[in-house]
């Protein structure tokens, strides 16, 4: 559909003052005063000192001004926002709590940015069905914390889970150190409520544990945004195990700290967590906050079984054992919560704590088969001393999901740079040992190139199709996932003249 | 590809042309501060999993067991609307934003990696879930500053929005000095935005009248002559309270009851063996309407063995004001409380309002810049105590009296985040034979009263007060226990205006009481109708 032209100048809108009004396009300045109308003035911000906070999400090193920002505050606020957006062309971004790693919250400039950090209620827990249905603002933890007098939990826990949103979760198909276990977040949603980017809702998925036909809602979980707006999930919640027991091994090489967690697995074992850091980040983690790691430990593994008492107790003698059989020199099992705290906090501080040991680093998120966990950490060991660059290793090594973080010094002329390459080419290492290019952090607009490395352009022109049937016009967020964007195929008679992304050389029509 | 320090942008994958952020219709993002520090210390996820021990924050009504019903929609929206306290915006855009005196520090600025952590602890984010009004958004509007962004209305609105509680001090992974940061931009506004006529009175009142003792105790006669006369019940009953502008009905509000001033001797010998000689500060609001907790104070200190020096001519420390961004005269009165503890020749200084607390160990920084200061600043910090920690670091002697009631503890902000001290009065508490503590839900959460701001922001620090009065409710304890006057203020009447009056004291007055063995049923009558207590004044002015 065509725009009207708008003729709004600076200072005549309603909000803001006269000085600070960003530079806007007719098109957006005319979809500025419709959203006021449709959902309010204090909900629809272009005052360029507001808008300019909503630059960036965790990855800050992307930035984008989008033109307008909404804070929705309803369901309906959400679809008059993606309906007027669609009837303007005019691209939109879903953002929750902004803290996505891969820029997937990154703005369009001549577009709305849909903030969903408003719509935070959370139902009543169902806990004979074990269910809660919340908002996307909700956040993580909230949802644990409402669950737990139930003796429930909801079990993905990404590291950042006091903040992210369950809106974020779903369009990242986030994970946690738990994972392993239990699965990223795609096995604990049940049913969404979507807006799709024509406006229209639509629910995939249900309160059932099953549904009959495509998995739609499969598809629309780790979309990153780019198939609708989540106005409401149905969560499954998890039995809170009757017993939870860590332990932390320490070993003289990272080959056996490394075979010793495909031997548990190949064992029949499922841990609840397996978790693992060398030697640089063990080093790094007990500068910073004493954990008392096994002394001289080149590797040590972090390992937590859950489930019923019996089990647990059985299942920990055969760790032990197989730990013990991989030469292990030093095993600890945690004897109340404090030391089991103790433990995870070395594990946990361990990214912030690198900054002790290096003035600057950067973090890799990829996936390798575990099986190839030893090879590969061979192989980066020797890419690394080849640039003369040190990389020190924290990963949730049972689901093989590696955090490689590359230290340099950026005083040191070139050094970033060459940092910077080793990096992708550890992505790239990754990739040709079966991986892939991401484990939890999405593509988003920082590895959307890395997406060629990975598939064909055939692969990539089927992924394309499954967007379209979505999102035809191609306005919700795009530039995302994909490494170059890309119009849908015209469909006679439904659009004329040129479309908008591509009059302004955004896009091409394939 | 890679994370890099923000504010560092040029390096990495740059998106490349024809994706968004290319758009001709929006002017480029500008690149950054070239003296924001390129790549330096960390990648985004620097603050990976160091989560602080709670969360709080949910907005719903809240799973405390209470019916208090906030506002569908998350309270009061700030964006849009084209006023602050019901006065009318100035739009100005003050161009540089900040001057060369003390500008935030971009190498502070340059700390923060964006990664969120501290938005749930944050009161205004909590209220209205926007990123202007979180300790991220903040700090990106400084660095917006920094990178020439005019200081204009909605930036100095977010500002003013902040309470300063620095419970993202204590949220933040990465050690973001926020406090640091927020007290460098308050002067600079001050200093550089004209505010409206209306508003700047407002201020002038505020800051001429509260950080001075004689000025406020001048007001307490017609103050207690307005309180005994009924007219504010009155007023409420009639609904012309609700007809006072908004300021002056938050100031009117505050007001506790105010009973005879016990005085305090200049000098109080230790009882027994001494083991310190400690000066009080008296502090302005402290001593004025809590006069019973300063000298709580001094016959605590003196049963646990110091001689107490608590000096004639002292006046406020200075908190008050430099909270508010005036600087100099928030170094004045730093550098007059100097003076007077210097004179006293004492081994510490033992303060037991936890804003002024906080404030004097901020001296040094505060006057780094003077030569013939700085030291003696410095020096001053270093012998200054909140009274809770100076008594476990003595180590408590003097015997305990049972005292057999429930406690819910609240913590000051300017306690727990500010200075770190959250486990010392808890552990006081605990040691009184009899007493047992209720955590209250959110405890990390400000109760909205933080300095001037409920005077100034009467709107979420009025939905803030609610929200914890509820939860102090809901612990169902006997008494609720505080260590500073404004928040005693905040909590107690807001639980007037509720009508739920409950028993308030300061730690060191239930310390007290154990120590002289006064009966708990006394001590709870005191804490439910004494001086410094809430006007029993049934709902009012809610507008
Ligand atoms: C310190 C730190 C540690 C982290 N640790 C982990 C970890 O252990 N595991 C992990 O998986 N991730 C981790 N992350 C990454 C990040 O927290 C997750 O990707 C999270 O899911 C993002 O949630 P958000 O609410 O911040 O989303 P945002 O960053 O706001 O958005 C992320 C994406 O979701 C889309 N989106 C948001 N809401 C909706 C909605 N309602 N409907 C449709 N699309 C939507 C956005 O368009 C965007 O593409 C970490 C991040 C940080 C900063
Ligand atoms: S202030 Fe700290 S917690 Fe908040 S976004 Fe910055 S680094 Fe993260
Ligand atoms: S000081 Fe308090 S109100 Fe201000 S940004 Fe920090 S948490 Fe928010």
């Amino acid at each position: 559909m065509t725009t009207t032209a708008g003729t709004t100048t600076a200072g005549t809108t309603t909000a803001g003052t006269a000085v600070a009004e960003p530079v806007r396009s007719d098109r957006t300045a005319a979809l500025a005063d419709r959203l006021r109308r449709a959902v309010g003035t204090e909900r629809v911000l272009t005052d360029r000192t507001q808008v300019r906070t909503y630059e960036c999400d965790g990855l800050a090193n992307f930035k984008v001004t989008p033109a307008i920002v909404v804070l929705a505050e309803s369901r309906q606020h959400v679809v008059d926002t993606v309906r007027l957006c669609a009837e303007a062309g005019v691209p939109f971004v879903a953002r929750g709590s902004g803290t996505g790693l891969s820029g997937g919250a990154l703005p369009s400039a001549d577009g709305v940015l849909l903030v969903l950090s408003r719509l935070r209620t959370l139902s009543p827990v169902d806990a004979d069905n074990r269910q809660v249905t919340v908002e996307p603002g909700v956040i993580n933890l909230w949802v644990t914390r409402d669950a737990a007098p139930h003796d429930l939990a909801y079990a993905p826990d990404p590291s950042s889970q006091l903040v992210c949103s369950i809106g974020g979760n779903v369009a990242e198909n986030a994970g946690g150190a738990h994972c392993l276990k239990y699965g990223f977040t795609v096995n604990h949603v049940l049913g969404a409520e979507v807006v799709l980017p024509d406006g229209e809702v639509v629910h995939l998925g249900g309160r059932a544990p099953e549904h009959p036909g495509y998995d739609l809602l499969g598809a629309f979980i780790g979309s990153e945004g780019t198939l609708g707006v989540a106005t409401e999930l149905t969560l499954r919640l998890i039995r809170v195990p009757e017993a939870v027991q860590t332990m932390l091994v320490g070993y003289s090489s990272v080959e056996d700290a490394a075979g010793t967690v495909s031997d548990i697995i190949a064992a029949g074992i499922l841990p609840a967590a397996v978790e693992m850091m060398d030697a640089l980040a063990i080093e790094a983690a007990e500068a910073a906050v004493s954990c008392g790691y096994p002394e001289g430990a080149v590797a040590v593994l972090v390992i937590e079984l859950d489930g019923p008492r019996v089990e647990v107790e059985a299942q920990f003698a055969q760790v032990e054992e197989i730990a013990r059989a991989r030469n292990a020199f030093e095993t600890r099992i945690a004897a109340d919560d404090a030391e089991r705290a103790l433990m995870w906090k070395g594990r946990k501080s361990a990214f912030a704590a690198v900054g002790r040991i290096s003035p600057s680093y950067f973090v890799q998120d990829g996936v390798i088969p575990r099986t190839k966990l030893p090879e590969v950490l061979t192989e980066m060991k020797r890419m690394a001393d080849e640039k003369g660059l040190r990389v020190a290793n924290v990963f949730h090594a049972g689901d093989g999901n590696l955090h490689p973080l590359v230290l340099f010094d950026d005083a040191v002329e070139g050094q970033a740079h060459e940092a910077e390459e080793l990096a992708g080419d550890i992505l790239e290492l990754c990739v040709t040992s079966g991986g892939s290019i991401t484990g939890e952090h999405g593509v988003g607009s920082e590895k959307r190139m890395k997406m060629a490395k990975q598939f064909t352009p055939e692969d990539l022109d089927t992924m394309q199709l499954l967007r379209c049937a979505f999102d035809p016009d191609g306005i919700a967020n795009p530039g995302k996932v994909f490494p170059t964007p890309r119009l849908c195929g015209e469909r006679p008679g439904v659009r004329k003249g040129e479309h908008p992304v591509q009059a302004a050389g955004l896009g091409e029509v394939f | 590809m890679t994370e890099i320090t923000p504010g560092s942008h040029d390096q990495g994958d740059a998106p490349p042309p024809g994706s968004p952020g290319a758009s001709p219709n929006v002017g480029p993002v500008r690149d950054s501060v070239a003296d924001l520090p390129a790549g330096a210390p960390t990648g985004a996820v620097r603050a990976a999993d160091e989560a602080p021990s709670a969360v709080v924050g949910a907005r719903r009504p809240l799973d405390i067991g209470q019916d208090i019903d906030l506002p569908a929609g998350t309270g009061a929206a700030t964006v849009g609307t084209s006023t602050l306290l019901g006065l009318p915006s100035t739009r100005q855009a003050v161009q540089p934003a900040f001057d060369d005196h003390h500008p935030p520090d971009p190498a502070l600025i340059g700390d923060c990696v964006h990664c969120g952590f501290c938005l749930p602890t944050c009161p205004t984010y909590v209220l209205w879930g926007e990123e202007m009004d979180s300790p991220r958004g903040r700090i990106y509007l400084m660095k917006e500053a920094l990178e020439g962004e005019p200081l204009d209305d909605s930036m100095v609105r977010h500002f003013d929005q902040c309470l300063g509680c620095m419970a993202c001090v204590t949220a933040c992974p990465s050690g973001v000095q926020y406090d640091k940061l927020i007290e460098a931009t308050r002067p600079q506004i001050e200093r550089r935005y004209q505010r409206s006529r209306a508003e700047k009175f407002y201020r002038d009142l505020i800051y001429n009248l509260f950080p001075y003792p004689r000025r406020l105790r001048a007001l307490r006669g017609p103050l207690r002559a307005y309180q005994a006369s009924r007219l504010g019940s009155l007023l409420t009953r009639t609904g012309l309270m609700s007809k006072l502008p908004g300021p002056l009905m938050a100031m009117e509000s505050l007001a506790p009851k105010l009973g005879p001033v016990e005085r305090v001797p200049e000098r109080t010998p230790a009882a027994g063996q001494r083991r310190a000689v400690v000066g009080l500060l008296a502090g302005c609001v402290q001593g004025t309407f809590f006069p019973d907790v300063n000298a709580a104070t001094v016959r605590v200190l003196a049963a646990e063995g110091c001689d107490v020096i608590t000096p004639r001519r002292q006046g406020c420390c200075g908190a008050l004001p430099g909270h508010g961004g005036r600087e100099e005269q928030a170094l004045d009165f730093a550098k007059r409380t100097i003076e007077t503890f210097e004179q006293a020749g004492v081994d510490y200084v033992v303060v037991n309002a936890a804003g002024c607390g906080s404030n004097i160990k901020e001296y040094g920084h505060q006057l780094r810049d003077e030569p013939e200061w700085a030291e003696r600043a410095e020096a001053l910090a270093r012998k200054s105590r909140d009274i809770s920690e100076f008594i476990v670091e003595m180590g408590p002697v003097a015997e305990r009296h049972p005292l057999p009631m429930t406690v819910a503890y609240q913590d000051a902000c300017h306690l727990a985040h500010a200075q770190g001290i959250r486990e010392e009065p808890r552990k006081l508490l605990r040691g009184i034979p009899g007493v047992e503590l209720k955590q209250i839900a959110e405890a990390e959460l400000c109760c909205g009263s933080a300095g001037t701001y409920n005077m100034l922001q009467p709107e979420p620090a009025r939905e803030l007060g609610e929200r914890k009065a509820a939860a102090v409710l809901a612990t169902g304890a006997d008494l609720m226990v505080t260590a500073n006057p404004g928040c005693w203020m905040q909590v107690a009447t807001t639980l007037a205006r509720m009508g739920k009056r409950m028993p308030v004291a300061h730690t060191v007055q239930v310390l007290d009481a154990s120590i002289r063995g006064v009966p708990v049923e006394d001590l709870l009558e005191r804490a439910l109708t004494g001086p410094g207590t809430a006007l029993a004044r049934a709902a009012t002015s809610d507008g």
